[in-house]
């Protein structure tokens, strides 16, 4: 086992033009008011079975969702983490919110307009240009699926891509036969609150042998005021097909602290690959890391056939703690795993990250690139493991963990965790730590361009290797996103 | 068009430019030179607005604008340009989006609109061969991996690209071979207009036998001590600057 940290926070005192990162207000900032349904705060059995019969669930998923209740209770607060978790009081909390206008719509001038004034403002592409983009959106607003499109094209050729209430009802069977098989409702103490309590989600099932044929993509919003928000996502690709899935959010702004904690999970069978892609933009709170979003997610994919793959791409540039590992169980032979990820920390942001690689059948392979960037006081960590089994003959592992500091008050810490009971595996870990420089932002300067697009174009120089895995459009919100982040970062 | 008046600069408490006098007119070529630490690249430093410097006194004017109250992408975008003497790596950044994005700002602030894709891979193309640059180099990442000569031939081509009025070249000269330095040399020769002006700093009278100068400047401990045209290059090779330094010493004691 290998352990490393290193903490560069207190580098050299010269870089005055670097420490002004730190004045950007948070752009997505407002509260749209639509006629609410929730639940009264508090957590109990009651309020288990509150959500389960607002949503008319079988008793099946009334059990699940108590056996992790009951997990939940008997779970501490996790204490291996590099930072200060706050105190959470779940009784604080409201544990269901739906807009009250339920009904699917036929076509957009059916929704709210208030609703759709939000999508605009956040550049939500839910108009027609985007459709014509192929790009099917399903838009989760607080926690019921509101609108879903280009479902047609996809039905016909045998694509499920709904909300995870409506599989329940149309597919049972399917998730009956997946769900809680990657993350189970014990894993951890988020993860069983989730199975509890989850509100909706998506849900995708690839027949065999089909290519999706466009990005499916939901855009996650939390919009109540102190309402968790505990989405659930199953992707399964069944033998020897493919889906690229992008997921993608922002949040209003406010003072109180949210928790979010979702689950996905990722079912590749024999043959299948799935690309899974984030970018996170919640509110990460004010320049004192007062208000923002708790981001406590469970992110996990099996490739469960042979020559199956996962890969996860992610940009996390919100949210005041990102907590998250997305990892993949290597199970089938010749599997491959991958991880591909950017995470800002500007102002008194925390972003604990990392991937968790399970070597479990032969021959299998894992890849792992995280880029991680500090700014202002904020925290970056990389944390990994790495897992070769005693049956994974000839694994491999490529890890490669690179950190850049914007001015001094900020840090970048590493945690690979290696753990090998094979000794024909193969791993290679690689780091670096880089600092912007005074003279690369002076050298762009005197081309005519201003530190704030400086930055920008050194952090995305930095990050290309990340972002080139995104699909494209995405990969230029990315971008800036990346750029919105540090604006005021550098004065 | 550039006017320079008595310009006193400091790093700290110590004082590096001690009272520079210049006047450069359009389709000029000036050549600085001087023995080492006389204060070359920090008079090139200073113009292009490098924070670490300290301006205590004097002026400088381009085209009737005060230089020093601009910020140095103001003064960029105004038209100088500083050929660095040591260009950095930005890793992961090609060089032609980095150009593109350079270009596109410089117009935005003279109220150009920018090229389109058409436009600007048609400039693209020309400047490449005008100053011989390698179109490999070009799409690379800005500088990183680069030998010394393709980062200095890397600065002459975005000159050519960017076009600007006043070009500062720190030392582009050194550490090129006999054909690198032929290569330079003949990309500003014929960027080289009535409509722009070159400060050439060097240590080399080299340099000036394939860029000839129209005035050359000795600048010693902060000052310029002595202009003249390019024939002082030549004495300058000749003799060294030890004369002048004795010269002044002279002079200097004959003052108090």
């Amino acid at each position: 086992m290998n352990v490393l940290n290193c903490n560069f926070a207190d580098m050299d005192n010269d870089n005055d033009i670097l420490e002004q990162l730190a004045s950007r207000e948070y752009e997505y900032g407002f509260v749209t008011d639509i006629d609410m349904d929730i639940a009264p705060a508090g957590l109990n059995e009651d309020t288990v079975r509150f959500i389960s019969a607002k949503k008319n669930e079988p008793e099946w998923l009334l059990e699940w969702r108590l056996r992790g209740f009951k997990a939940f209770l008997k779970q501490e607060q996790p204490k291996w983490q590099n930072f200060n978790l706050p105190e959470m009081d779940y009784q604080k909390i409201s544990y269901y919110a739906a807009p009250s206008q339920k009904a699917k719509y036929d076509s957009l001038d059916q929704v709210d307009p208030e609703l759709l004034r939000t999508f605009e403002k956040l550049g939500i592409p839910m108009n027609e240009q985007k459709v014509l983009a192929g790009v099917a959106v399903d838009v989760v607003f607080d926690s019921v699926s509101v609108s879903t499109t280009y479902k047609k094209h996809l039905n016909e050729l045998g694509i499920i891509f709904c909300s995870i209430s409506e599989a329940v009802r149309e597919h049972p069977e399917l998730v009956k036969k997946y769900l809680g098989t990657v993350v189970p409702h014990s894993d951890n103490i988020f993860a069983s609150l989730n199975t509890a309590v989850f509100s909706d989600g998506s849900f995708v099932y690839i027949p065999k042998g089909v290519r999706c044929p466009m990005e499916l993509s939901t855009y996650f919003r939390i919009n109540a005021e102190n309402t968790g928000q505990f989405e659930r996502t199953l992707i399964i690709a069944d033998e020897g097909s493919y889906v690229s899935y992008l997921e993608g959010c922002t949040a209003p702004m406010r003072d109180e602290n949210q928790l979010h904690a979702a689950v996905v999970e990722l079912i590749a069978l024999k043959d299948a690959e799935i690309k899974y892609s984030t970018v996170q933009n919640w509110y990460p709170g004010d320049k004192n890391g007062k208000g923002g979003i708790y981001n406590f997610v469970t992110k996990r994919g099996a490739c469960r056939g042979d020559r199956s793959k996962i890969s996860w791409t992610q940009v996390e540039t919100g949210s005041a703690i990102t907590w998250k590992y997305p990892g993949v169980l290597l199970q089938g032979n010749d599997s491959v795993g991958e991880f591909y990820s950017v995470a800002v920390t500007n102002n008194k942001q925390i972003a604990d990250t990392g991937t968790k690689m399970y070597h479990i059948g032969a021959n299998t392979k894992s890849r792992i690139i995280s880029k991680g960037i500090s700014a202002g006081q904020g925290q970056n960590s990389y944390r990994g493991l790495v897992q070769i089994g005693s049956r994974a003959n000839q694994a491999r592992n490529f890890t490669q963990c690179d950190s850049l500091l914007i001015g001094n008050n900020c840090g970048a810490h590493t945690f690979p965790y290696i753990e090998s009971r094979n000794n024909t595996a193969t791993i290679e870990h690689e780091a670096t730590t880089s600092k912007i420089g005074e003279d690369q932002v002076f050298y762009l300067n005197q081309r005519g361009i201003d530190t704030e697009k400086a930055i920008a174009l050194i952090v995305n120089g930095y990050a290309k290797e990340v972002l080139n895995q995104l699909p494209m459009e995405f990969a230029v919100e990315a971008q800036k996103l990346l750029s919105l982040t540090l604006e005021g970062s550098v004065g | 068009m550039l006017t320079i008046k008595n310009l006193h600069a400091r790093i700290g408490e110590k004082e590096i430019l001690k009272g520079i006098d210049l006047q450069v007119n359009a389709g000029e070529v000036h050549a600085i030179m001087g023995p080492n630490g006389s204060g070359k690249s920090s008079l090139a430093a200073v113009l292009a607005g490098r924070e670490n410097y300290e301006v205590t006194e004097g002026e400088v004017w381009l085209d009737g604008k005060n230089l020093l109250d601009m910020k140095p992408e103001d003064r960029a975008r105004e038209g100088v340009f500083l050929a660095f003497q040591y260009p950095i790596e930005i890793p992961g950044v090609s060089n032609i989006n980095f150009l593109k994005t350079a270009l596109s700002e410089i117009r935005d602030y003279r109220q150009l609109p920018p090229l389109t894709a058409k436009e600007f891979l048609k400039l693209t193309k020309e400047k490449q061969q005008l100053v011989e640059f390698d179109a490999k180099l070009a799409n690379r990442s800005l500088n990183e991996g680069f030998s010394g000569g393709e980062k200095k031939r890397n600065e002459v081509f975005q000159l050519a690209m960017l076009e600007p009025k006043l070009a500062v070249m720190d030392e582009t000269d050194s550490g090129l071979d006999i054909d690198a330095l032929r290569i330079v040399s003949n990309g500003v020769n014929k960027l080289r207009s009535e409509k722009n002006a070159f400060v050439l700093i060097t240590h080399y009278q080299r340099l000036l036998e394939y860029i000839v100068p129209d005035f050359v400047h000795v600048l010693y401990n902060g000052r310029i001590v002595r202009s003249g045209n390019k024939e002082l290059a030549l004495e300058l090779e000749e003799k060294g600057y030890d004369w002048l330094k004795e010269e002044l010493k002279v002079r200097e004691s004959s003052i108090q």
